[in-house]
C-alpha cells in the first residue's frame, strides 16, 4: 500500500487536490481511499489531507502517521510544520516553489522534486495572486515524480471533477508536468 | 457502474435511486454533506420530492412523522446532539408504526465538544424501537439503505443506518452505485398498510387505556422478532439482483480461534488486517462483526461463538455506571449458555481516537494473556490528564 500526504492551506483546494488523484488511480486501475484530516477547517490555516493506494481492496480506516511520500502546496508552511515528520526513508517530497530550495538538510534522505505551480495556476488564471489554486498544476507534477496516473486519467478526473474552467485547469496540470524539476535523492551528509 | 464517492454521498445516492418523497433536516456535523447534496438534487430537480427546512431535529422527525403518515416515503440524517433532541420523537415514530429510515453518522456527545466518531449517541437510542444497521464502508451503506428501507416497510418499524464519523463519512472510495431499474425491482413503491386521507378522515395514536397498550408494545416487539426473521430473505432478494450480501453478523475464522475479537462499524476492517497478519504467525483470531444491533441476532451470534475460548468485546461507546454497550449485549447473549467463554471488554476510540492495528493487537494480547478479564472495561490507551486547575 501506498500512503501519501497532502499540506496546504484552507481555500488552495488540498482536499479537491486528494479527490481528484484518487479519481485519476482509480480509472487507472489502482484502488483508492482518500480523506482529510478530519478537523474544523479555516481559510488559510494549515490543512492536511490523504491518499492511500493499492491493487488490492483497501481495510485501513485509520489515520496516515507514516507516509510514503508527502506533497507541499504551499511553501510557507514549512516554517511551522514539519513536513517531513512521520515520512518513510526514501520518499519523495513534492514542493511548491519559485526556486530549489537553498537548505537541503531537511530532506536528507528523502527524495525531492519542485514545481512553481503558483506561477502556473496564474499563468492559467487559476485564482489571485495572493491565492492562486495550485491543485491541477500539483496533480500534473505528482503525476511525473511519480510516474502515475497517466495524463488521460487526470485529465478526465478533472473534467468529472471541476466544474469552474476545465480546460485551464487541464492546461495547467500539463504545464506542471512539462514543468517539474525532478532533484531525486537527497545525500545524507 | 463503480465511482469513487464520499461516503456521506452513497447515503445521498442510495435516498435517491430509494426514490424518497419527502427529506427533512437540520445541519449538523458531520453528516451535513449527506443532506448537502440530496437538497441540491431536490432543487435541481434530479430527485422528484420534498424538502422541508425546519428550525431543529425535533421539528425534524415531527415533520417526517406527519409526511409518513400520509403514506409517502421519508429520509432524514443526523448526528450527535441533533438524534438526542429527537429521542422523545423516535419513540412516537416507533409506537406510531412508521417505517422511517434515517442515516446516523455516528459522533462524541458533548461535552468536550467533539465532532469525531463515537457510538454513544446511536446506542444511546436502543430502546426507541429503532432497527439499527452499523455499516462497515461506503458500498456497505449504500446497500444497507435500500436494504433498511425494504425491511422497514415489510415490519412497520423505523430504521437508522449507521456510520462512523469521518472514516466513512468523509472518505472516498470506489462505490458501485446501482442502476435505477435495478433498485426499482428490489424496491418497488411504498405501498403504506395505513395513511392518513382527507377524504376519510380518522384519527391516529388517541389515548391507549392499560386494556390495550401492553398488547400494543408486545406487537412492536413481534415486529422486531419478524424483522430478524426477515431479513435474511431481504438479502437474498438483494444479494440476487447485486450480488452482495452482509448478514446480521459476520463470523470471519471464529470456527477454530482461541481469541474471538468482536467489533462495529469500521473497526472491523482493521481488525481484518491484523486477524491476517496474526493468522499469518499461526495466532488463532477470529472477528465478529455485528451489524445488525436492533434487533440483536442472539442465536446467530451464540452459533458464531460456539467454539470460541476467549471473547474481547471493542466498545467505541461507554454506558456510565455499565461497561460498553455492545460488551453488555454481548454478556446478556451468552449468559444462559452453559460453559460459555469469558467475555473481555475493552473500550477504546472514544471521541474519534484512532484505533490502529497496533490498539487492537493489544487487545488481542491483553486478553490472551489474562485467564479472566481483570475488570468489567479495560480502558486501552488511556493518557495522564493535564488538569487546568491542578489536581485536588
Amino acid at each position: 500500500m501506498v500512503e501519501i500526504r497532502f499540506h496546504g492551506r484552507g481555500g488552495q483546494g488540498t482536499v479537491v487536490l486528494t479527490i481528484l488523484l484518487a479519481k485519476a488511480f482509480f480509472q487507472a486501475g489502482w484502488q483508492v481511499q482518500s480523506f482529510p484530516f478530519f478537523g474544523v477547517e479555516r481559510r488559510g490555516a494549515p490543512v492536511e489531507a490523504y491518499l492511500r493506494l493499492d491493487r488490492a481492496k483497501i481495510l485501513a480506516r485509520t489515520n496516515v502517521t507514516t507516509p510514503d511520500h508527502v506533497v507541499v502546496q504551499d511553501q510557507t508552511l514549512l516554517a511551522n510544520i514539519s513536513v517531513t515528520r512521520g515520512l518513510k526513508p526514501g520518499g519523495w517530497v513534492l514542493l511548491n516553489c519559485a526556486t530549489d530550495p537553498e537548505d537541503l538538510s531537511i530532506y536528507a534522505g528523502q527524495q525531492l522534486a519542485c514545481v512553481d505551480a503558483s506561477r502556473i495556476a496564474l499563468g492559467h488564471r487559476l485564482g489571485s495572486r495572493t491565492a492562486p489554486i495550485v491543485n491541477t498544476a500539483m496533480m500534473g507534477a505528482f503525476a511525473r515524480m511519480f510516474g502515475e496516473p497517466p495524463m488521460e486519467a487526470i485529465i478526465a478526473a478533472i473534467r468529472e471533477e471541476v466544474p469552474a474552467e476545465p480546460e485551464r485547469n487541464i492546461a495547467a496540470a500539463e504545464e506542471a508536468y512539462r514543468d517539474v524539476r525532478i532533484l531525486g535523492r537527497i545525500p545524507v551528509s | 457502474m463503480k465511482r469513487v464517492l464520499e461516503g456521506s454521498h452513497a447515503v445521498a445516492e442510495a435516498v435517491r435511486l430509494a426514490r424518497i418523497q419527502v427529506i427533512s433536516a437540520y445541519p449538523i456535523t458531520p453528516q451535513t454533506h449527506i443532506v448537502e447534496i440530496l437538497s441540491d438534487y431536490c432543487a435541481s430537480g434530479k430527485m422528484n420530492a420534498r424538502f422541508l427546512r425546519v428550525e431543529s431535529e425535533h421539528s425534524c422527525l415531527a415533520a417526517l412523522i406527519g409526511a409518513q403518515s400520509t403514506g409517502v416515503r421519508t429520509f432524514t440524517a443526523t448526528s450527535s446532539q441533533g438524534l438526542a433532541l429527537m429521542h422523545e420523537l423516535l419513540h412516537w415514530a416507533s409506537g406510531a408504526r412508521l417505517p422511517i429510515v434515517m442515516a446516523e453518522v455516528n459522533r462524541a456527545l458533548a461535552p468536550g465538544w467533539n465532532i469525531w466518531t463515537d457510538q454513544s449517541d446511536s446506542l444511546a437510542q436502543r430502546d426507541t424501537g429503532w432497527m439499527q444497521f452499523y455499516c462497515e464502508d461506503a458500498q456497505e451503506v449504500l446497500d444497507t439503505m435500500l436494504m433498511a428501507y425494504r425491511l422497514a416497510e415489510m415490519v412497520n418499524l423505523p430504521a437508522m443506518v449507521v456510520l462512523d464519523a469521518f472514516f466513512l463519512s468523509h472518505t472516498y472510495e470506489p462505490v458501485d452505485v446501482p442502476e435505477q431499474e435495478e433498485v426499482d425491482r428490489f424496491l418497488p413503491a411504498y405501498v403504506p398498510e395505513f395513511r392518513l386521507d382527507t377524504a376519510h378522515p380518522f384519527a391516529l395514536s388517541p389515548l391507549v387505556a392499560p386494556n390495550a397498550y401492553m398488547e400494543m408494545r408486545r406487537e412492536i416487539a413481534a415486529a422486531m422478532d419478524e424483522a430478524l426473521e426477515r431479513l435474511d430473505s431481504v438479502e437474498e432478494k438483494f444479494a440476487g439482483i447485486f450480488g452482495r450480501r452482509y448478514g446480521a453478523v459476520e463470523a470471519v475464522c471464529c470456527d477454530d480461534a482461541d481469541i474471538v475479537l468482536v467489533t462495529s462499524g469500521t473497526v472491523t476492517s482493521t481488525a481484518r488486517i491484523l486477524l491476517e497478519e496474526l493468522r499469518a504467525k499461526g495466532e488463532k483470531i477470529g472477528i465478529l462483526k455485528i451489524k445488525l444491533f436492533r434487533p440483536f441476532p442472539v442465536e446467530a451470534i451464540r452459533r458464531a461463538l460456539a467454539g470460541a475460548k476467549k471473547i474481547a468485546v471493542v466498545d467505541r461507546n461507554f454506558s456510565f455506571g455499565a461497561t460498553g454497550i455492545f460488551a453488555q449485549e454481548l454478556r446478556a447473549a451468552l449468559c444462559n449458555v452453559p460453559d460459555h467463554p469469558p467475555v473481555f471488554g475493552f473500550i477504546a476510540g472514544l471521541g474519534g481516537r484512532d484505533i490502529t492495528t497496533e490498539v487492537l493487537a493489544s487487545i488481542v494480547e491483553q486478553t490472551k494473556t489474562a485467564d479472566a478479564p481483570p475488570a468489567e472495561s479495560i480502558w486501552i490507551g488511556l493518557t495522564e490528564a493535564a488538569y487546568a486547575f491542578g489536581r485536588p
